[in-house]
């Protein structure tokens, strides 16, 4: 097979749009016009591109593929390696999903500085796609971290009232926790002599260096997903970011740290991983059950569902560490589809944010009278989120709590309740805005959705129930993958149990 | 038979011909036909292009003459692949540094052409300095550069606070060179010589036995004098003050260049003839490094005066360079050299940008004058938050790659406490450089500054920010010239 580089293609081509529009100069509003063509044109193309690894992909194999490897950092056996597995694969498509929505989505509603949103949206998207296919830590590492500068500018330039802090506490956390993962990848190098991540995976590390390792990996992931108590910067991020950051912070960012478990702290430190898994769990319940509550709570739209995110990352990292086939499976089945119904549902406030801008669930009620199709929209994107049967919800939390089933019963049942706590604040949501007589005079002349926003919401839609009523396409890209990486654990484990018992 | 024997003069001529041409130049100015104002602004300024060429030459020079390892003078000067990387670096950051100078000056009216040929003398001395083979030429070289160095802080003489900052830093500095001094004769009296290589020597034959009380003594001080020069905390009071009182021009060329030669001086004093005692200054480094870092991180965040903040900003990044020599390893030294080449381009960008405040007649100082800048000088905004998330470590910028090379180092000899307290304060020193970037960014505009900026300033800005920005995509020269020039230390 010829080996066209593919990913670079995918990866590079946004940064391309990005460097053609810092160019574009004229009066104000040529240049408003051209950013956002250049954008959604540069981003649709990605996303097109992106579909030859659909087509192409093996599904019977778990080897990388798409592989390209260049000399980086001759001296020190770093190269530039990319690749994606059937778990990374799904990932860099849902990245080049949401960038090209994002941009629709922010069309009207950004009216600053348009051309700097632009840049930063695309910019952002190169570094994503880079983070979901590097094959090297320190590639890895990169753009990893690099997602941070674009994400500060969106938050911090075209956020709410108090972005300021919210941009900084996003930030300072994030890199907190980064940092100490950078110095655990820099011991693995020491320890395998190389940062090719096929290489880490073979390499047996040191069972107390391993708990060193996966604590300091676990600040960096835990940080990202969110995990509780260290999810307090993401309902900030998300309330002050404008609309399209928030899809992008929830459909993608928040996957960065489930991707991660799996990617290193499960195949790699597997013995740390079992010695772990406890405490995942105990923090991942926390999660679902209290951030459920305070979801509960809210009388901000954009922070209900931020803490539903925080909930639903609770299921995504109990599947993690269940280290069954559905337990992983439904993990990332779950990461894809909050990817698409959080990314939705913060549309979907924008949209009534974009005609009355407030946040506040007050000044809503009776939305069905005057937007029905809108009303219909949140309905499917609302019940997808609460896990009704037929949609994404469903197969992610039903295969999770299969998985963990088999480990343990008690946590089972915790983290079920987590699913009838996300019906009642979600049914609750919904009844107070979109329900009940239309009082409230501001909402008198709402419109109902736009062309543009049916365009925006149309591939979403069809996704969440697609992926609801025919999960196999997806399933099978994974499952390959994910049952060779069950398999290293086992193998890793077997083998320090060997070194045990032969002690 | 010859009357006297010539010295070997090759090793050194790159100095030579650089002290030879800074007389040339200082005969100029000062002949030249008493004048109006104008005439002697014109001289200062064709001046400082001629200053300018000939570190560019002086550049040249350097690599044509470089290959091996070339010994002068009686084993008093050494030229080697480490002196040419570092001397490279000098080079270029006082080029840049002088390019940035006569819009300056001639703005605040100081602009007179021995500006640059004290940056001449200065850099001279920094050259000898980074290839001391001995700890005489080791003296001679800081005196020739210190002695350089006050008369420009002072340059301003009519404004009370550049005169403060000469006066501060030749008391303080005197008293490092004295301290400096006195150590190097306690490291005479107890080994001996004060050759490098005999030194070297001296302790490799007494490896096992505890050196002399002496000899510790006089490392303990040479280290204080050192780290005074390199200005790490606890030694780096004077630091503020000087960056805050000097001309800004100076401030940039005095961030860069002497850091970069007293910091290279220090690595080949501590590798090279005491590298058998690394365990006994080993914790001394790592304490000034601990230090600089934290204090770095910490005290930045309160400044107002955006000088006063690259100074404790620089103080942070000392420390980060001592790492590498706290490790002592090649990997150390490589990590050093690749962190002093970015933090040149680094700061050098963000001075020029700090000479772009301009308000009116008025230069700005004040890190709130920034506010808007990105909506009134988009590109000057752009290139300043490049530097600052840079300096913050940030990938795929080249600021990462800095600290990248040293935690290798550092990981790779075990130093984890230093590691993991480094990684830290670069989180709590990211907050301030953000803090740049927030007023830039996100903060109403202030009453615009100036424009344009200048055409020096302006390819200063481009070509500093080109290559922090693209360092990432091919790293390997650079680090292949490290690679070789620290292997030449072991």
């Amino acid at each position: 097979m010829i080996q066209f580089p593919i990913l670079s293609l995918i990866i590079f081509l946004p940064l391309a749009g990005a460097g053609f529009v810092l160019t574009v100069r004229g009066d104000k509003e040529v240049v408003a016009r051209n950013a956002r063509n250049v954008a959604l044109l540069t981003s649709l193309t990605t996303f097109i591109l992106s579909f030859f690894l659909w087509f192409n992909f093996d599904t019977s194999t778990a080897a990388f593929q798409f592989e390209e490897r260049a000399e980086w950092m001759p001296g020190l056996n770093i190269s530039y390696h990319l690749g994606v597995d059937g778990i990374s694969m799904l990932f860099v498509l849902l990245t080049t999903l949401l960038t090209p929505i994002c941009v629709l989505a922010s069309w009207q509603s950004i009216t600053e500085r348009i051309k700097e949103y632009m840049i930063a949206f695309l910019v952002m998207e190169t570094m994503m796609v880079g983070m979901f296919s590097a094959l090297d830590m320190v590639v890895f590492y990169v753009f990893f971290e690099g997602v941070l500068i674009p994400m500060f500018l969106i938050i911090g330039v075209w956020g709410g009232p108090n972005r300021v802090y919210a941009a900084f506490k996003f930030f300072l956390y994030t890199l907190a926790g980064s940092v100490l993962m950078l110095l655990a990848i820099l011991a693995m190098y020491f320890v395998a002599g190389s940062t090719d991540i096929p290489i880490l995976m073979e390499t047996r590390f040191p069972v107390t260096l391993q708990y060193w390792l996966w604590l300091a990996f676990f600040a960096s992931f835990a940080v990202k997903v969110p995990m509780w108590p260290v999810h307090t910067w993401l309902p900030d991020a998300h309330v002050e970011a404008p609309t399209a950051g928030s899809v992008i912070l929830a459909g993608v960012l928040l996957k960065f740290g489930g991707y991660g478990f799996l990617r290193f702290s499960l195949p790699m430190l597997p013995e740390a991983t079992v010695l772990f898994t406890p405490l995942i769990y105990a923090l991942s319940i926390i999660a679902i059950i209290y951030t459920s509550l305070v979801a509960l709570a809210q009388e901000d739209m954009k922070k209900l569902v931020a803490y539903s995110s925080v909930a639903h990352m609770g299921f995504v990292t109990v599947g993690v560490f269940t280290l069954t086939v559905q337990g992983i499976e439904g993990a990332i089945y779950m990461m894809l589809g909050h990817g698409v119904v959080s990314a939705a549902l913060f549309l979907i406030v924008g949209v009534v944010y974009d005609r009355t801008h407030s946040r506040d669930i007050e000044t809503y009620g009776g939305l069905v009278h005057r937007m029905p199709a809108y009303a219909l929209t949140f309905m499917v994107f609302m019940l997808a989120s609460v896990g009704l049967p037929g949609t994404v919800g469903f197969i992610g939390e039903f295969l999770v709590l299969v998985g963990i089933f088999q480990v343990n019963t008690w946590v089972a049942a915790l983290t079920a309740t987590g699913v009838i706590l996300g019906a009642v604040y979600m049914l609750y949501l919904y009844r107070r805005i979109i329900f009940g007589k239309l009082t409230k005079d501001s909402l008198k002349k709402i419109l109902d959705l736009s062309p543009r926003e049916i365009a925006v919401f149309a591939p979403l839609l069809i996704l969440v129930l697609w992926m609801g009523v025919y999960p196999l396409p997806f399933l099978d890209v994974l499952h390959v993958s994910v049952n060779h990486l069950i398999e290293q654990v086992n193998v890793a484990k077997a083998a320090a149990g060997g070194v045990l018992a032969a002690r | 038979m010859p009357i006297a024997e010539v010295p070997n003069l090759i090793p050194a001529l790159p100095e030579i011909f650089m002290v030879t041409v800074a007389m040339a130049l200082l005969m100029l100015g000062v002949f030249q036909r008493e004048g109006d104002g104008a005439a002697t602004v014109q001289t200062a300024r064709w001046i400082s292009y001629l200053g300018a060429i000939t570190l560019m030459l002086a550049l040249l020079l350097l690599l044509t003459v470089a290959g091996g390892r070339l010994v002068g003078f009686s084993g008093l000067f050494v030229s080697d692949s480490f002196a040419v990387f570092f001397k490279t670096l000098v080079l270029i950051g006082a080029a840049m540094a002088i390019v940035l100078s006569p819009a300056y000056l001639e703005h605040q009216g100081i602009a007179r052409f021995e500006y640059v040929v004290l940056i001449l003398f200065a850099t001279t001395g920094m050259m000898v300095m980074i290839s001391a083979n001995d700890l005489i030429s080791l003296y001679l070289g800081l005196e020739i550069q210190s002695l350089s160095l006050y008369v420009i802080a002072a340059f301003q003489r009519d404004d009370i606070r550049s005169a403060e900052a000469g006066l501060k830093y030749f008391v303080l500095g005197a008293l490092a060179s004295g301290m400096l001094l006195y150590g190097s004769s306690l490291v005479y009296g107890f080994a001996g010589t004060t050759n490098f290589d005999a030194l070297a020597a001296v302790f490799h034959a007494g490896e096992g036995n505890a050196p002399a009380l002496g000899v510790i003594v006089g490392i303990v001080f040479i280290l204080a004098g050192m780290a005074f020069k390199v200005s790490a905390a606890p030694f780096h009071m004077w630091t503020p003050d000087v960056y805050e009182g000097a001309p800004t021009p100076f401030t940039a060329f005095f961030s860069v260049a002497p850091k970069i030669a007293a910091l290279a001086l220090l690595v080949r004093i501590m590798i090279g003839p005491f590298g058998e005692l690394v365990d006994q200054w080993r914790q001394i480094v790592m304490f000034l490094s601990i230090a600089s870092m934290v204090l770095g991180a910490f005290a930045a965040i309160n400044q107002r005066n955006i000088k006063r903040m690259m100074a404790y900003s620089s103080i942070g990044h000392v420390g980060y360079a001592l790492i590498g020599l706290a490790v002592g390893t090649e990997a150390g030294v490589q990590g050093i050299m690749v962190y002093m080449a970015i933090y040149l381009f680094m700061n050098l960008g963000a001075f020029a940008c700090i000479l772009g405040m301009r308000r009116g007649e008025r230069m700005l100082e004040n890190i709130g004058d920034l506010a808007g800048l990105s909506r009134t000088h988009p590109m000057l905004a752009l290139a300043m938050a490049i530097f600052m998330f840079s300096m913050a470590g940030i990938p795929p910028l080249a600021g990462f790659f800095g600290k990248f090379y040293i935690f290798l180092a550092a990981i790779e000899a075990e130093l984890y406490a230093l590691a993991v307290i480094g990684v830290l304060a670069s989180v709590v020193a990211a907050f301030y450089y953000l803090r740049i970037v927030k007023i830039m960014y996100f903060d109403q505009p202030a009453e615009p500054l100036n424009r344009p900026i200048g055409r020096e300033i302006a390819a200063v800005l481009l070509a500093s920010s080109l290559i922090i920005v693209f360092f990432f995509a091919y790293p390997a020269p650079i680090l292949a010239a490290a690679a070789a020039a620290s292997a030449t230390l072991f």
